[in-house]
């Protein structure tokens, strides 16, 4: 575990020395989508919900609507400002 | 009592509610306002770390240490992260005004002390609070990310937009922690390491620490500095007069500006260069890493307008072609343009690398009207002798210089 997170960092590190300033707002959009990962998390969180226990529920519901806004949200966005870079080519 | 299959129908349809939701918005959203829209998707990203947090505290609340710090940090974080988000999205949207005190830098730092003070006796001795000290931690987080983002700048707003990025990234990877789950984890990190390294380069760019871009608000003392040059004469010109300066130049830089745009006049800022460039104008732009309101943004813009690509050029490589330059279109853009970053100590904006326009022979600035900036200060590029403005909306001005452009 200690391993992936050094080297997250370091891929993180790497990541942004790479891209150059002009793609910087589609780099953050992206990476504000892959953050949306926590929906990973919602989804442990909702499935383990014993059934009775509606405010586990309610609330696991509301991070995963949440999350998946996140990841949608973030990636459709991204995708259209990639596009423009795009044409150019 | 729901059943397993009752949970599983709503885990899809909350999924399916939020794809729908996300996907409409984001196609929607206009790119002057991606701002905005990146702090909206990052507040939802932390407000789902930190109810992951509250969810699995509520049912497990009697975990070790280790357990405890690892779901109140997501929580702290998430929680941290979304408020701020808000309020980010609130100030770029323009629906919430800056607020700075000198107590309220204080009252902060006390609020994050408080914040940790709880933080080490829930988590050493979970019998002094019980299980309300979630809520505490909650609603004490929730306060601290209004209160610290609310005092921030607009010329700071990129810095802190990546900031909260990066916040979301590390509640996402306390939740991979929490789960054992590689893919979080990893993904956490990364978005948590990237946003950090994105955001100590823009302090770079301003020339300012991070911690100064935090605990010292922005913006307030450049007022009483503005009123000293409020008796100092601008020169206009006219629309034929800065056509004929523009055709008759070798080389023209324009230099784009959130006020560009806002009047969504990038298109036309387009037209304007094909114009100049059938008559042997040679045309560049020149794009400060913070203009516009994210890093990059001002590049999206004018993408999104077929500008090529190599026309737009990085601030330091502007600044080396500037002496060479006969005039310089700035476009809405001020605060990048300041010739105060440079010589005025006193300035707020003192040390910050500014596009150096004032090298170039002639400097046209169009502007609505003699406001100063988003960052709330006087530019005494305005009054500069090589200066003279050209009043009025970006886009009907650039339209009509268009016009006079192709009679010349």
């Amino acid at each position: 575990m200690v391993y992936i997170v050094v080297l997250s960092i370091f891929l993180g590190i790497e990541v942004i020395s790479n891209v150059p300033a002009i793609l910087h707002t589609p780099l953050m959009s992206g990476a504000n989508a892959i953050h949306g990962v926590v929906i990973i998390g919602a989804i442990i969180v909702m499935g383990h919900a014993r059934g009775d226990d509606y405010l586990a529920l309610s609330l696991g519901f509301l991070a995963v609507v949440l999350g998946t806004l996140n990841v949608v949200g973030g990636f459709v966005v991204t995708n259209r400002m990639l596009e423009m870079f795009k044409k150019k080519k | 009592m729901a059943s397993a299959s009752a949970i599983l129908a709503g885990l899809y349809l909350a999924v399916g509610a939020g794809t729908v939701v996300g996907w409409m918005t984001a196609m929607r959203v206009k790119m002057t306002a991606m701002p905005q829209m990146v702090s909206l998707f990052n507040g939802m990203g932390g407000a789902c770390a930190a109810i992951i947090s509250i969810v699995e505290y509520h049912s497990h609340p009697d975990g070790d240490a280790m357990y405890l710090l690892v779901v109140f940090l997501g929580l702290i974080i998430g929680s941290i992260s979304f408020s701020g988000s808000m309020v980010a999205f609130g100030k770029l949207d323009e629906k919430i005004k800056d607020f700075s005190a000198k107590w309220l830098t204080i009252f902060n730092l006390l609020l994050l002390g408080v914040i940790i003070c709880v933080l080490v006796v829930a988590v050493s001795s979970p019998a002094i609070f019980g299980p309300s000290v979630l809520w505490i931690l909650l609603l004490l987080s929730l306060l601290y990310g209004v209160l610290f983002v609310m005092p921030i700048g607009g010329a700071d707003m990129p810095v802190v937009i990546s900031l909260l990025n990066s916040l979301t990234g590390m509640a996402a990877a306390f939740g991979g922690f929490l789960y054992h789950n590689q893919v979080m984890l990893t993904g956490g990190i990364l978005v948590g390491s990237a946003g950090t390294i994105l955001t100590v380069l823009m302090c770079k760019a301003m020339n300012r620490s991070l911690l100064n871009v935090i605990i010292g608000s922005f913006g307030g003392g450049g007022t009483a500095a503005g009123a000293a040059t409020g008796d100092q004469v601008v020169k206009e010109i006219n629309l034929t007069d800065a056509a004929i300066l523009c055709a008759y130049a070798s080389k023209v830089c324009i230099v784009p500006g959130y006020g560009l745009a806002v009047a969504q006049a990038q298109h036309i800022c387009h037209d304007l260069e094909k114009q100049l460039e059938n008559k042997g104008v040679e045309v560049y732009y020149a794009i400060h890493p913070v203009a516009g309101r994210m890093p990059g943004h001002m590049n999206v813009l004018l993408a999104e307008a077929d500008v090529p690509y190599p026309k737009l050029v990085e601030m330091e490589d502007a600044n080396g072609m500037m002496n060479s330059t006969d005039v310089v279109i700035v476009v809405g853009a001020n605060d990048v343009v300041n010739p105060s970053a440079k010589d005025d100590p006193g300035s707020p904006i003192y040390g910050m690398p500014v596009i150096e326009v004032w090298d170039a022979k002639n400097i046209i600035v169009m502007k609505r009207s003699m406001r100063s900036g988003y960052a709330g200060i006087e530019n005494p590029l305005f009054f500069h002798s090589k200066t003279k403005m050209l009043f009025g909306d970006a886009k009907e001005t650039l339209q009509k210089l268009v016009g006079e452009v192709k009679m010349t």
